[in-house]
């Protein structure tokens, strides 16, 4: 109970010195944000933008063409069961968030999948799980934050990381302490089990990022209100609250 | 990890859109009318031989037969436009209206090919028999995780099936609200026209770009 109490403190101290620190970088930023269009969620706009264009040159230099190449090189059953690996270590975290939410039916599942795949599935690479009919329902720590009355803050680009918000950019250490990889003692195959993962996730985003290219008008925006919507609705579980203002339609523009 | 939504959500839209329609029934109720289309739409989407190879042309075709009878995608266009619409003409709405429709097709007509296997659930309505406006969600499973796909469904009495679809939310995104920002940025720095002008600009290149066989 008592150590309990005190990692719980530990952790919270953590987060909140990183807290503070983010929201003296936000206020640092928050002057040049301004003009006729700043989004209410987005007040570090430039600082975003500047972030999404060094983000998505690498992309284009790097990260895309070797995940061109990976996804040309292994076959497909081969990647999936990449995929399954890795989805494996996240129920295991995603256990510990569906807990911490008070969840137990998801995080039975979560337990169950867990321990199926691993022991099963030849250690998450066969997703038998999902063949017996078990959900799988991911959740990370920002998830438990916003769960417990946390709100999401400001939108924040991380340099190679990509979009988050404030509070999940506060979660991000605890989510890296849940991170079964970052427990491998051996720090080439650590670095080398990252690397896989990072490669194989950006493969499977080969489609849709040039999809993305085609549909947005402006991709920084498309992104962003995209990505804020879904996390809102991740935190809400399918139901989020409805805020929208619908665009009524009046008599002087009547809609059939 | 923070992006993985998008491939599924990109993929559950283009199912979404392939939604048809056998004959005017009386008045449906919106979720047996929702599962009737998803259930229709995925048997296209798997059986139409043009529609998984990408044709284009094949899909504006079965898009305008099928699925635009059961949609107000006027009432679509004018809430992504915003305020702007009210200051439109009715020339430049009809082709903002048209400019959209033809973007929203064109574009995601490249992700047929991976629709398949897929199945669905209803999930049960939550709304009261007098509602005018309601929201029908649904499961779409297939490999993967599955895809949470709801709809925002307006009631026409006598029009069609009694109920037409006016948003779209695929894993928490809805379709409208994803445009409303972009739209409104192009509105105060181009005005209406220049809106046009940049979605039919869009819709030329993406055009050239599709006619050319490249691997994504």
């Amino acid at each position: 109970m008592r150590s309990s109490s005190f990692r719980n403190s530990t952790h919270g101290r953590m987060s909140r010195s990183l807290g503070a620190g983010l929201a003296l970088f936000v206020l640092m930023l928050s002057g040049c944000a301004t003009g006729p269009n700043a989004n209410p969620r987005d007040p570090l706009e430039p600082f975003n933008r500047g972030v999404y264009q060094f983000n998505d040159a690498v992309d284009r230099a790097v990260v895309k063409p070797a995940a061109t190449i990976y996804r040309d090189v292994l076959p497909s059953p081969v990647r999936t069961g990449v995929t399954n690996f890795f989805a494996n270590l996240q129920d295991a975290w995603s256990f510990v968030n569906n807990s911490l939410q008070l969840k137990g039916e998801a995080a039975g599942n979560s337990l169950v999948r867990f321990g199926v795949n691993t022991f099963l599935g030849f250690g998450g690479v066969l997703d038998i799980a999902s063949e017996m009919q078990v959900e799988r329902k991911t959740e990370d720590f920002g998830q438990t934050l916003g769960y417990w009355g946390v709100g999401a803050g400001p939108y924040l680009i991380l340099p190679l990381l990509g979009p988050s918000t404030l509070r999940d950019t506060a979660a991000l250490p605890v989510d890296a302490q849940g991170n079964l990889v970052a427990g491998v003692g051996d720090v080439s195959t650590r670095n080398a089990l990252t690397t896989l993962n990072l490669l194989n996730q950006r493969s499977r985003l080969l489609q849709a990022s040039s999809i993305l290219d085609q549909v947005a008008l402006d991709p920084y925006t498309f992104t962003r209100d995209a990505f804020l919507q879904s996390r809102l609705n991740a935190v809400y579980d399918g139901d989020p609250p409805d805020d929208s203002e619908p665009f009524e339609p009046t008599e002087e523009n009547p809609v059939k | 990890m923070n992006r993985r939504f998008l491939n599924q959500w990109l993929l559950a839209v283009t199912a979404s859109l392939f939604m048809s329609v056998s004959g005017h029934a009386a008045d449906e109720a919106p979720d047996a009318l929702i599962g009737r289309l998803t259930r229709e739409s995925l048997d296209i989407i798997q059986a139409d031989k043009a529609v998984q190879a990408g044709d284009v042309s094949r899909i504006i075709e079965v898009v305008d037969e099928k699925i635009m009878p059961h949609l107000n995608f006027q009432r679509m266009t004018a809430s992504a436009v915003g305020p702007g619409w009210r200051q439109a003409t009715p020339e430049q709405r009809k082709r903002l209206e048209s400019e959209f429709k033809t973007l929203l097709v064109r574009t995601y007509s490249g992700a047929m090919s991976q629709a398949k296997n897929l199945s669905f659930s209803v999930k049960p309505l939550r709304a009261a028999p007098d509602d005018k406006e309601v929201i029908v969600r649904t499961l779409i499973t297939g490999r993967g995780d599955p895809v949470q796909l709801d709809y925002r469904l307006e009631k026409t009495p006598g029009v069609g099936a009694g109920w037409k679809i006016y948003n779209l939310n695929v894993l928490g995104v809805w379709l409208v609200e994803t445009y409303r920002s972009q739209f409104a940025q192009e509105i105060s720095a181009k005005g209406i026209d220049g809106l046009i002008a940049t979605l039919t600009e869009r819709n030329k290149a993406n055009a050239a770009a599709n006619a050319k066989p490249a691997k994504s």
